[in-house]
């Protein structure tokens, strides 16, 4: 029935993002393995797991997109449950290690020699079973966001208020995983590893399949999150976006459907995380970083705030562009060229790129067009809706404040 | 009222469906309950009217939960629930329905949306996860019938013009089919004809559910023909048919008077 359910929620756009999501898992490894590499169709594994670490990221763009975009949370540190994952995957792969580590040590991972521990802490137990690692991957940022949501959406704590505790709880964490004792690998974090379930992660095998999963995992994010905005919650979803106190008078509790939402969206972050890490081959406390989180709030909204796939979008574009602008003599600008980015789209395509691409230019004098309802509709064949342009850019605004 | 005696539970206290007794709000010093008492019997229909800062609103909010009283009982349903001790989802849940003074509806859902999320039924977040919409279409189509919007079903809630988005919040009250009906207001901006058709359905709603109407529009209370409650201050100044209190001297000097 839940396969039902989640095939039924994507429209036609959906569709297209997963048929080009589907294509790219099998084309691209086949290009990377098969094709031979003086071959002009030929994909260098440095581009395979360049363009994988992009689905990942797109994958935490959707899952911010999930509680900013439908629900009005913005998360401003969302990193905190991607590196989460990153370091339930991390930890995994450091048991995996064994005696190939400097140190030899079969069972302490070569940092916790250093600082001569004797015996593994009791949190780093079972992560040498990948099950139990994969269940980490979900269940730690999603209970440390069930948690955090309990208390924050109790307390009706909301708008820019919230935005700032999330942004001071990714900080709290990057502090703490930064000191050597917490038992994260301090600011070296988890690295070198050799094997994810017996395979190498440095052999291209390992790197096209892993980019094939993370498009497998962007694209079953994509319908779990489509599946959720289209039912009866997600229109309460937009309804509290929207008008949170009406949404209560009508008698739903704003705080479960909120708390439900950023636990869901955590999950999928986790996930993100666990897939990113092996990829670039590291994890360390920077991407706790609240700068990272603030970046994820960007791609969002340069895709297209309360699409989904815009937000995916949005993700591969700015880091795509983030990859360029970051070679060679271009990289002292790459914040400025992001901060153009992010004002240019606040200004000009407040309904973000996926705005521009479907639907042409939107002059910025047709805001007051909400009125039109063949436009209204035209805006929100998904389902899903768009946010006036007005709240839009206000909401932009507000990380800056 | 003032002299009501010392009972065990608060069930033996009143019949009515709706009961105020002794309701004092303060904001920074200044009263905007004083001492309120009010008694709603089922299947009445009350008319509220009085002054700007009479204390109008703040009852309503007292009632839904958005504003908790510093003295004061707020009794529901025979006296049984003490609302003061509920939130907004759990009154609105016990079926208090509050229509807002500025018409507050979802602007980027669809009319028919509106009307869903409105509509009586489970609220928890697994039952709307898996909701399929069996019937609802229907009874949604009956309700935008009574109030006139069935050919805008699928348009924005936010292009709807000012009436018509007084009447859609109407609507979401009759979906939400509460035992008690808070309409805030309900002709403000809107024009005679629209006024005379509001007037109508209301009366219409009242045969079935417990209403109350708080209005500044003297025109339109006389339309509803109910009894009519007075509030200046804070607290009840006068009640009666309308013909009673507005030749009430005191009510005159505070309200019509001006």
């Amino acid at each position: 029935m839940i396969t039902r359910r989640l095939l039924e929620a994507p429209d036609g756009r959906g569709w297209i993002f997963l048929g080009l999501l589907a294509a790219a898992a099998i084309v691209v490894p086949c290009l990377n393995i098969l094709v031979p590499p003086d071959s002009p169709f030929h994909v260098t594994t440095t581009t395979v797991a360049l363009w994988g670490k992009y689905l990942c990221f797109a994958l935490l763009a959707l899952s911010l997109d999930l509680v900013w975009g439908y629900c009005g949370i913005l998360s401003l540190g969302h990193g905190a449950f991607f590196a989460l994952g990153g370091y339930a995957m991390g930890m995994y792969l450091m048991r995996q290690i064994g005696t190939r580590g400097s140190y030899a040590h079969p069972v302490l991972p070569d940092f916790m020699m250093f600082l001569n521990w004797k015996e593994l802490p009791w949190y780093w137990y079972g992560f040498d079973h990948f099950p139990y690692a994969a269940l980490m991957i979900v269940l730690v940022p999603g209970a440390l966001a069930f948690v955090f949501g309990w208390f924050a959406f109790r307390s009706r704590v909301t708008g820019v208020y919230l935005s700032i505790i999330t942004q001071a709880l990714t900080f709290a964490l990057m502090l703490g995983f930064f000191r050597n004792d917490f038992g994260f690998g301090g600011n070296n974090g988890l690295t070198d590893f050799y094997d994810l379930l017996g395979f190498s992660v440095r052999a291209p095998e390992t790197r096209a399949v892993l980019f094939s999963l993370s498009a497998i995992a962007l694209g079953l994010g994509y319908l779990i999150a489509q599946a959720v905005v289209r039912s009866k919650a997600g229109k309460v979803l937009i309804a509290i976006r929207d008008a949170e106190s009406r949404t209560r008078f009508l008698g739903y509790r704003v705080e479960n459907y909120k708390t439900y939402v950023f636990t869901l969206s955590a999950c999928m972050a986790g996930v993100a995380g666990a897939l990113y890490v092996p990829q670039v081959g590291i994890i360390n406390p920077s991407e706790f970083a609240p700068a990272n989180s603030i970046e994820m709030v960007i791609w969002v909204a340069v895709g297209g705030r309360g699409t989904l796939i815009g937000a995916a979008l949005g993700a591969v574009i700015v880091n795509y562009l983030k990859t360029i602008f970051t070679i060679g003599m271009l990289a002292p600008y790459w914040l400025f060229v992001l901060g153009a980015i992010f004002v240019l789209v606040t200004i000009f395509l407040p309904r973000g790129v996926l705005g521009l691409l479907k639907w042409g230019q939107t002059p910025r004098h047709q805001r007051g067009g909400e009125g039109n309802s063949a436009e209204a509709r035209g805006l929100t064949p998904s389902g899903g809706v768009t946010p006036s342009p007005q709240g839009e850019a206000r909401r932009l605004a507000q990380p800056a404040e | 009222m003032a002299a009501n005696p010392v009972v065990d539970k608060p069930r033996d206290i009143t019949q009515s469906l709706l009961y105020l007794d002794g309701v004092t709000v303060s904001f920074d010093g200044f009263r905007a309950l004083n001492n309120l008492a009010l008694d709603i019997s089922h299947g009445e229909m009350r008319a509220i009217i009085g002054p700007n800062g009479a204390g109008k609103t703040t009852m309503m909010d007292v009632i839904t939960g958005k504003t908790r009283p510093d003295a004061g009982e707020v009794l529901f349903d025979n006296g049984n629930v003490d609302l003061t001790a509920q939130d907004e989802a759990a009154i609105a849940q016990l079926g208090i329905g509050r229509k807002f003074q500025k018409p507050t509806v979802f602007e980027n859902h669809t009319v028919e949306d509106n009307v869903l999320l409105a509509l009586e039924g489970d609220r928890t977040v697994r039952r709307n996860l898996l909701w399929r919409p069996n019937g609802d279409a229907h009874r949604i189509g009956a309700i935008l019938e009574t109030i006139g919007l069935e050919a805008h079903r699928d348009r924005q809630a936010g292009a709807l013009s000012h009436g018509q988005k007084q009447w859609l919040e109407i609507g979401m009250l009759i979906a939400q089919n509460p035992k008690l009906l808070l309409v805030d207001e309900p002709v403000a901006g809107m024009t005679d004809s629209e006024t005379r058709t509001t007037a109508e359905l209301l009366k219409d709603i009242a045969k079935s559910h417990t209403v109350i109407v708080v209005e500044h529009d003297m025109e339109f209370v006389r339309m509803l023909g109910v009894k009519v409650t007075v509030l200046h201050e804070g607290s009840v100044l006068a009640e009666g048919s309308i013909d009673e209190v507005s030749a009430n001297e005191r009510v005159v000097e505070v309200y019509l008077g001006r």
